[in-house]
Formats: structure tokens, sequence, C-alpha cells
């Protein structure tokens, strides 16, 4: 699913990451951990054809960094700690725009939005919800994606024990449905049940890597 | 490319009217800019009717230029970018879509300053509505040079004192072609001549959008 090599990667000369190597199977849960500035958020965001690569090679979801970072973005799903949608548009209208963009029939947005509990969200506006709720707005609108590579930055910063929980066993789900998810976090996960693999970084280089 | 312009429009025409910026903010400046352009002239309403049709465009620029910021902000959030990114949607249509919607909110706000000319500045009515072709068009090539600049000026994350600097060149031509035409509308003269610049401009404006927003959007 990922192979990296020495992968670099410099933004106005100072380097995010600095020779990462890295091998991710298909189907497999898998946690980066590290400091802040670490690169944790840079190799989720290679990953996701985000950032380009400087030097060093890599292969992400069979497409190759250097080549159509628009076509990796379409296999790769992407959600960020800041919020991932249209404050303005409300839950069920950024789920709707999300399912036009992709061509993926509507019907199934209350299905979707369902499935995170935010039912009887669905028109309030982005901006109105609170922490956890717009963390579970952005995995609705993965879920509506059904992305191969799931790229998860920092997702449980604001969350709640339950919101944490929910996101453990959503996780899992995914998982086992056959999707490669990539989490970024300051801390392992709590929930031992997922087993996940732990990538530690520190300088934008991996200095530990424990399964 | 044209369902992805149409999505991208309605997306973008939508949020306008939920935040009602353009409502409650842009429209009462343009109409308090124009209002001040008469009063600054004075009573004497030859003089208001000469210069109707420069001081309408140049409270159209300063709306436009909000306009245009607007447009790229709501884009502007990382996470918000990240996510739509992800979507794999056609650049070419995304600069359409968000150009169309830009070009709809200006028509709004020109339709109400163009009123608005007729009260404050004394512009002939009738001079002015057979001006309303050469607006039409003027605006929407301000809207797909203002799309392209706005992504140009860093996209809603770059500073916004920016884009009136790099915009000002691409703009003016398109501004003195609308006076003249609107001018010409009101006085008499080569009115199709000038629209038809414009009208050069709109075509020119959008093939280089279609061709270049995606690398803008990238960088």
């Amino acid at each position: 699913m990922v192979a990296l090599r020495d992968a670099v990667v410099l933004v106005g000369g100072f380097p995010l990451l600095s020779g990462v190597n890295l091998e991710l199977s298909p189907r497999s849960l898998n946690v980066v951990t590290g400091a802040n500035g670490a690169g944790k958020t840079s190799l989720l965001r290679l990953l996701g054809g985000l950032v380009t690569l400087t030097s060093g090679t890599g292969v992400v979801s069979g497409v190759d960094l250097r080549g159509d970072l628009r076509e990796l973005r379409r296999r790769v799903g992407w959600l960020g700690h800041e919020g991932s949608f249209y404050d303005d548009l409300s839950a069920s209208e950024n789920l709707v725009f999300a399912a036009k963009a992709l061509a993926r029939p509507t019907a199934d947005v209350p299905s979707v939005l369902e499935r995170v509990g935010l039912s009887a969200r669905t028109s309030t506006p982005a901006r109105q919800l609170s922490a956890g709720q717009r963390r579970r707005l952005g995995l609705a609108w993965l879920l509506l994606r059904r992305p191969e590579l799931w790229l998860l930055d920092e997702p449980y910063a604001s969350l709640d024990d339950d919101g944490r929980t929910f996101f453990d066993q959503l996780i899992g789900d995914v998982v086992a449905d056959g999707a490669t998810v990539v989490v970024s976090a300051h801390d392992p996960l709590r929930s031992s049940a997922l087993a996940p693999r732990t990538i530690t970084l520190a300088g934008g280089l991996v200095v530990s890597d424990r399964s | 490319m044209i369902r992805v312009a149409l999505l991208v429009a309605a997306k973008d025409l939508r949020i306008e009217r939920r935040s009602r910026v353009l409502l409650w903010q842009v429209l009462p400046f343009g109409v308090m800019a124009l209002v001040l352009s008469g009063l600054a002239l004075g009573p004497t309403h030859a003089g208001h009717s000469s210069a109707g049709p420069g001081l309408f465009y140049l409270v159209m620029l300063l709306v436009a230029l909000l306009m245009i910021n607007r447009s790229q902000v709501i884009e502007g959030s990382p996470g918000t970018r990240a996510s739509v990114a992800t979507l794999g949607l056609d650049p070419a249509g995304v600069f359409l879509g968000k150009a169309l919607a830009l070009a709809v909110e200006l028509w709004l706000t020109g339709l109400v300053l163009l009123g608005g000319s007729v009260l404050v500045l004394h512009t002939a009515l009738v001079g002015t509505l057979s001006a309303l072709p050469s607006v039409v068009v003027t605006l929407a090539a301000l809207a797909g040079a203002g799309t392209l600049y706005g992504a140009l000026s860093g996209g809603g994350q770059g500073p916004a004192t920016l884009l009136p600097v790099l915009a000002l060149p691409a703009f003016a031509p398109l501004l003195i072609a609308g006076e003249r035409s609107f001018s010409a509308a009101l006085h008499g003269g080569a009115l199709w001549q000038w629209w038809l610049i414009s009208l050069v401009a709109l075509v020119a404006y959008l093939g280089v959008g279609i061709l270049l927003y995606g690398v803008l959007e990238e960088s």
C-alpha cells in the first residue's frame, strides 16, 4: 500500500521529512506518534499527495509520488484536526457536495450521518457543531468516499471519552472492511483491541517502529 | 468540467446565501461608496452624468476586490483545502464554477449599483439600460480575471493586501473598456467596439484560467 525510500520533503528549504523509510501493508492500522514538529502531519500529507516529494522515492496505493498526485488524492481520504469541510454549509449539504463531486448517489448521505451519530444535526451549519461533532462529520465525509487509504491527522484532539471510543470502533470497522488507516497522534491508541503498528517520528525521521 | 463547474458555483452561491456577506456587508459598502462619490461631485447634474460611468466602475472595482477575496477565503482553511483536494475535482471546472458564482454576485451588485447611479449620479435611465449588455460582459470578465488572480495571490491563504496590487494591472483594461462602453451608451459613440474588447478579454481570461488554475492551486 505504501513504500517510501529515503523520502525527503523540503518546504522553503526547511526539512519536514529528512529521509523516511517506511512500508505499510494493505488492511492495516498504523499510528504515527511523535512530539510537535516531529513530522507526523507532513508524513500524512506526503502520503495523501498534498505535498511534493523533494528527493527519494515513494509509491502510495499504486501511484508514484513523483507522478500524478491528483490521481493519488482520489484514492485517499483526509481528516484534518482543523476541520475539513465548508463551515457555512450544513452537515447534510457538505456531504451532498462531496457525493456529487464523486458522482456518488446522494441517497447514501442520511445513512452515513446516522452511522456517525449526526442524524439530529443534518441541517446544522458545520460551524455550529461541537469539536466532537465536527470530527464525526469529517468521518462521515470519509465514509461516503470509502477511500483505500484513510489519513487521520490527530483525530483524537478535543474528543471526550465517548468520542474516542466511537472513533476507535469505527477505525476498527474500516480496517476490517479492507481499508488502510494511518492515524497521527501524540499518544498510542487507547484501545488495545485494535493492536496497531506504532511508528514514532523525531526530527522528520522514523526512530521507532513496532507492531 | 461543466458538471464540476455547476457544482462548485452552486456551492459557492449557497454559502453566500447562507452567510449573507454580500447582502449585509459588501452591498451596503458599495452603496455607501457610490453615495459618497455623488456627494464628492456636488450638486451639478451634468458633472455627475459624465463622471457616472467611471465612478460606477470604480465602486465595482472596490466591491469586486472584496468579493474575490471572500470567494477565495471560502476554500482557505488548510483542512478544507486538503479534503476538497482529495475529491479530485477537475481544476478547470473549479475555476469556471468559482468564476460563475463570482460573476452572479457581481451582476447582482452591479444591478443595484446601476440603479444607484441613476438615482445618485443622475445617469440617464435609457442610456444606463442600454449599457447593460456591456456591464454584464465586463463584470463577467472581471469575475474570470478575479478568480485567476485570487488564486495567484494565495487562494485565501496569502495576505489579502496582495490581491489589489497583482490584479489592478489586469483589471485596468477591463475597467477602461467598461467605462468607455457605458459612456458611449449614455452620450453616443463606439459602444460595440468597447463591448467587443470586454468580450475578448472575457474569453481570454476564461481560457487562461481553464489552462492554469490547476497549476496555481498546486503552487
